[in-house]
């Protein structure tokens, strides 16, 4: 169980962004959180994939605090998967960074093996997120937090990125953390829904 | 409208690699007139002694007899060597330090302040005390230009390594597990690689000009080598007697050595 227990987050000199936030994640869950631009959704995001430490409150990982070494068991996933790739490795490479996945894994994401031994620049976004999608899936990954993963993507990409993500968390018991301005797409997705506002979480 | 922005992207790349084919024939020549030419440098000639330019003394003689033309290539040869060396060691500390800044805040505010001091001595001042302490000679004029040569190159590394520590693809790499050493080697390094050639091609010029003031100063390179200080500084005693090829030659080359780094390291800069 992923938690985040009375959270406060502000960037120095500005206002709180995030005030005495609490979250719980469960193994398998699928969780949509939306919020206005600047609400703070990616900062929470990060902050629960130990990206940002938070000024109070803690994130804990079944009751512990989050691994300081190794494959962390909550992977974030950005929106821009160009940023999140070194543009001087090759797609086989940066698949591979962390784990191997298997061609029935690369097959079931699109990921196609004449990508491999192309430099990220020649993929399109779409192809590049689902690369970035499953080199996050290590075995080790227990959560996931997709932040505005397919806003970038047209709508059939989207489908079959949701769908080759759904049958993987489903198959491992991956709990996910869905981050998105679209509403259509969290409910489609998420039974459970929850709003940021004012550095506070409301239920949908 | 993709022709125009080709052309765009490949032509300081073609720029840059001709440059880059220039330097290369001209520094082969340099060295390989060193090995063609053997003493010819030292040889004297008593009955040619302070011969003005000529058809059989090309840029003249020294006081000595000996050719210009020789002492100058041999100059420019010596100070290609001690730029080098110069360069290299100081791009190797600059990147040491830049490297152990990013690894804590007291490391990094420690390399901070080793920066900002040696900025803030004048250069020569400081290359004269170091080449004095160390005794002189080549070995120590390298070391001297390369210990206080590296500050500027060490801001900018260390300026482009802590913007690149929080590149998502860097926090991500960490995140799945991979230790410092690798983000490093892996990550970092390579993208500092360009950084590093272009920082020491600008650095070279600079060390050679360092070099030859800190000999022309009497602290540098011993006055039995050919080196373009010791020419220089030799050509002054004999400039008010109208000896005027002793000076304008070995400084010329050094000018047209100097700026031809210069717009070599620039045109790199610019393909990079």
């Amino acid at each position: 169980m992923l938690k985040a227990h009375q959270l406060r987050f502000q960037f120095a000199n500005s206002a709180p962004l995030l005030r005495a936030l609490s979250l719980t994640l469960n193994a398998g869950q699928w969780l949509g959180l939306s919020g206005d631009s600047g609400a703070g959704k990616s900062t929470l995001g990060k902050l629960l994939a130990g990206y940002l430490a938070p000024q109070t409150g803690a994130v804990t990982l079944d009751g512990a605090a989050l691994p300081k070494s190794g494959v962390q068991p909550v992977q974030w996933l950005p929106q821009s998967p160009e940023l999140a790739v070194n543009p001087r490795w090759r797609v086989g490479k940066i698949l591979r960074e962390a784990w191997t996945p298997s061609d029935a894994q690369c097959q079931a994401f699109g990921v196609q093996p004449s990508w491999l031994s192309r430099f990220p620049q020649s993929l399109s976004g779409g192809e590049l997120q689902r690369v970035c999608v499953l080199r996050a899936l290590a075995p080790e990954v227990r959560f996931l937090v997709a932040d505005e993963i397919s806003t970038m993507l047209d709508p059939i990409t989207q489908l079959e990125l949701w769908q080759a993500l759904k049958r993987e968390a489903e198959q491992r018991q991956l709990g996910v953390l869905v981050i998105s301005h679209d509403s259509a797409l969290l409910e489609r997705l998420c039974p459970q829904r929850l709003h940021l506002s004012d550095g506070q979480l409301t239920s949908i | 409208m993709r022709l125009t922005l080709t052309n765009r992207n490949t032509q300081p790349r073609l720029r840059a690699a001709f440059s880059l084919g220039v330097a290369v024939l001209l520094v082969a020549g340099l060295i390989a007139s060193q090995w063609l030419l053997g003493d010819a440098a030292q040889q004297m000639q008593f009955d040619a002694r302070l011969a003005p330019p000529s058809v059989d003394h090309w840029l003249g003689t020294d006081a000595l007899g000996r050719e210009l033309w020789a002492r100058t290539l041999a100059g420019l040869a010596l100070s290609f060597w001690v730029g080098c060396l110069a360069a290299l060691l100081s791009t190797l500390i600059a990147l040491s330090l830049a490297t152990l800044a990013t690894l804590s805040a007291r490391l990094d505010a420690l390399v901070s302040l080793l920066i900002d001091t040696l900025l803030s001595v004048p250069h020569l001042i400081l290359l004269m005390l170091i080449a004095f302490a160390l005794g002189g000679g080549t070995q120590a004029v390298i070391i001297a230009v390369a210990v206080t040569h590296w500050p500027s190159l060490a801001r900018v590394l260390r300026a482009e390594l802590l913007q690149l520590r929080q590149a998502p693809y860097v926090r991500i790499s960490r995140a799945l597990g991979k230790s410092r050493w690798f983000v490093l080697h892996g990550h970092l390094l390579p993208h500092l690689l360009p950084h590093c050639l272009v920082g020491a091609l600008l650095l070279f010029p600079h060390a050679i000009l360092h070099e030859a003031a800190l000999t022309f100063l009497g602290f540098g390179l011993s006055p039995s080598q050919p080196a373009i200080g010791v020419l220089l500084a030799d050509a002054m005693r004999y400039l008010s007697g109208g000896y005027w090829w002793l000076g304008v030659f070995p400084g010329l080359g050094l000018l047209l050595m100097v700026l031809g780094f210069e717009r070599l390291s620039s045109r790199l800069r610019s393909a990079l």
